[in-house]
């Protein structure tokens, strides 16, 4: 079992949602992406999403696009990133950790070489925004043979052949986008995250995460109730814009306690994974 | 003539092309492809885009021997295909009325586009100004400061122009907004894209609305020539007007094609657009094609004296017929372009884009290597009263 079919089960049998937070590798620098990882972790969260920064993020709104730019304004690269998950590695072997990018970084290094130097610093998982599973055979096939999980994105507008097409590809989770439109946009509906989710369940064997449009406590524990994972990306990334140096790490800290308590006091769980 | 039928049915050009977005956005790309390829066989469709080319845009555009041009430089004849005469005053609208067309037959009453020079976006204006659609263009703020008076068409035409404030503030993050748009709205949304690139049918739709360029060239210089000509030229940015003339000659293999890029300040300086001829493959606005990046993938601000060429993609087509040897492509830097742009002036009474003197300066390079019976066709993609302002500037003149 690998740790992030460990960390779900652990979940499964404890009847809790994971709680996946997203933040940009080097915003505001690589040395405090550590650290906020471990506070991260110290805070209650099961799985983190680290975003590599990308001079073009199509589908990222402005929150998100600036981090990048922070970023990139330090000349982060994927290479970066990958020492960042190293030593975050050295202090932490359970806390599964899921690259989220764009192409373009991967592409540039070489799958090849990607996929061996990802193993060997401790990624978990990978989700491309811009490679649909039509585009992803031998992206796939180099992920799954060095042990790292593709992970793949459904939206509300993705027909039911292709929801069985990710099925077939997808490890790990996957990752459903709650609304049509770019990261951090606000208007999600819940009624139409449970039809979509159930439909998706007749497919998807694998944990089901829930992103886009969380912003507030009461969103992500109304997800937890439908979901097997709350990601929440925009929310935490504008904490880290917003916050002084010196009181980063708590106020993360602070925000992330109080979302993992609110979708621990979930109700009505309908959770069916696997 | 040997057949090519690319793209395949995902919209490769051998390993470029695809379509290389978000989730999000391919139900909105399947149900465009499924639209497209349904109107692309519709008589009725094909009738009244070829109506509409003719009475609102102008067409057919004529082939004119630059003869004062072509003897001062002493070798090939100079033939120019003059798309400057269009509506609008460059080849964009072939493209734009085409998708509006599409558009109204989607049922959608919001059309977006993106725009660096704003060429595009007013060619898009225009079109919806004509069909009676609301129209918002997306334009990089550092664009929208440099192009006032195009800024100004625009609204004329009753669009809304938004500055985009992220990025390097040019064309890739006005495509970039272009995309979060349709994303957000795609109900009542079309996006218009205005080259040859983005995710597939994109690649593919633009040059068959813009293939007008090359067959009716294959007519005329039948009629007009008795023959083809030896060379094709036309500066490449996305590529549009190039694919455009260049595609229906694919088959005939003793018609050279030559793509003329940006070479700004010099293609040994970081202050180039010249894709094909400098850079990597790579993934971009949802195709995999050459793009100018750093080593690590990060795709790095272009420069050319001419904002439509200043792009840091290519069209998969052009990828792909580099690749496979078909065409060549070659690129000239901001001073052969202006040289060629007073040239034409003086020569022959017409003023070029700045797009298009980059293809003429690669043919004022070229004739004079080739035989007096030779016959260059140019395609002088657009007009340059858009330049002015910028070619007085490099005068040294404040107008």
């Amino acid at each position: 079992m690998n740790r992030i079919e460990s960390v779900f089960s652990r979940l499964k049998s404890q009847d809790k949602a994971a709680l996946i937070p997203f933040i940009t590798a080097g915003d505001p620098d690589s040395a405090t992406t550590v650290a906020l990882m471990h506070q991260l972790t110290r805070s209650g969260v099961d799985l983190i999403e680290l975003g590599v920064p990308f001079s073009d993020p199509m589908a990222d709104g402005p929150t998100i696009q600036r981090s990048s730019e922070r970023a990139l304004k330090q000349h982060i690269s994927l290479k970066d990133v990958l020492t960042m998950v190293a030593q975050f590695r050295k202090m932490n072997q359970n806390t599964p950790v899921v690259l989220m990018g764009y192409a373009n970084p991967i592409e540039a290094m070489g799958y090849k070489r990607f996929v061996e130097e990802a193993s060997r610093s401790g990624v978990d998982g990978v989700l491309v925004v811009d490679y649909p599973p039509e585009e992803s055979a031998e992206w796939v096939r180099h992920l799954k043979d060095q042990g790292i999980d593709p992970i793949f994105l459904l939206s509300p507008t993705t027909p039911e052949s292709r929801i069985k097409h990710v099925a077939e590809l997808a490890k790990g989770y996957v990752y459903y986008v709650s609304l049509k439109g770019v990261t951090g946009a606000s208007h999600l509906d819940l009624q139409d995250v449970s039809s979509k989710l159930s439909q998706l369940r007749a497919h998807i064997r694998i944990p089901i995460g829930v992103g886009f449009g969380i912003r507030d406590e009461q969103t992500a524990r109304s997800i937890a109730e439908r979901a097997d994972a709350v990601v929440i990306g925009s929310r935490i990334v504008e904490e880290i814009e917003h916050s002084q140096a010196a009181d980063l790490l708590a106020n993360v800290g602070a925000l992330v306690e109080s979302l993992r308590h609110a979708i621990d006091a979930r109700s009505n769980h309908a959770s069916d994974i696997g | 003539m040997k057949i090519y039928d690319l793209p395949d049915k995902r919209g490769h050009f051998g390993p470029y092309g695809g379509t290389f977005v978000a989730e999000t956005l391919i139900s909105a790309l399947d149900e465009l492809c499924k639209q497209y390829e349904y109107y692309r066989g519709d008589a009725e469709f094909q009738t009244e885009f070829f109506r509409e080319l003719k009475h609102y845009v102008g067409r057919p555009s004529p082939i004119y021997h630059a003869r004062r041009w072509s003897d001062h430089l002493g070798g090939a004849q100079i033939l120019l295909k003059r798309e400057d005469l269009n509506h609008t005053g460059a080849h964009k609208i072939n493209n734009t009325v085409g998708q509006a067309l599409l558009a109204r037959r989607m049922g959608k009453s919001r059309i977006i586009a993106e725009t660096g020079a704003g060429q595009h976006g007013v060619a898009s204006a225009t079109v919806a100004a004509r069909y009676g659609m609301e129209c918002v263009v997306y334009m990089g703020s550092e664009d929208v400061k440099r192009q006032v008076t195009n800024v100004y068409r625009m609204k004329l035409l009753g669009a809304t122009v938004v500055p985009v404030d992220s990025g390097s503030r040019t064309l890739k993050d006005a495509l970039n907004e272009a995309m979060r748009d349709w994303v957000t709205n795609v109900g009542n949304t079309y996006y218009i894209i205005g080259t040859v690139a983005g995710p597939h049918p994109y690649p593919m739709m633009v040059r068959d609305f813009q293939a007008v360029i090359g067959n009716e060239a294959r007519q005329q210089m039948q009629e007009e020539y008795g023959r083809q000509p030896d060379a094709l030229i036309a500066c490449v940015g996305g590529g549009s007007n190039a694919i455009g003339l260049f595609y229906p000659y694919i088959g005939e293999e003793n018609v050279r094609m030559i793509g003329v890029e940006a070479a700004g300040k010099g293609i040994d300086t970081q202050k180039h657009a010249a894709t094909l001829v400098t850079g990597r493959p790579g993934v971009l606005h949802g195709n995999r094609t050459y793009l100018i990046q750093d080593e690590n993938g990060q795709i790095i601000e272009t420069h050319s004296i001419s904002a439509g060429l200043d792009y840091p993609g290519v069209g998969p087509e052009h990828a792909w017929l580099k690749d496979c040897g078909r065409a060549e492509y070659v690129a000239v830097t901001d001073g052969e372009a202006l040289a060629a742009f007073h040239a034409l002036c003086r020569f022959e009474g017409i003023m070029p884009a700045l797009e298009s003197s980059h293809a003429l300066a690669y043919a004022a390079k070229l004739a004079p290597t080739l035989r007096k019976d030779q016959l260059l066709l140019v395609n002088l993609s657009g007009r340059g009263d858009k330049d002015m302002a910028t070619v007085a500037q490099q005068s040294g003149i404040s107008l």
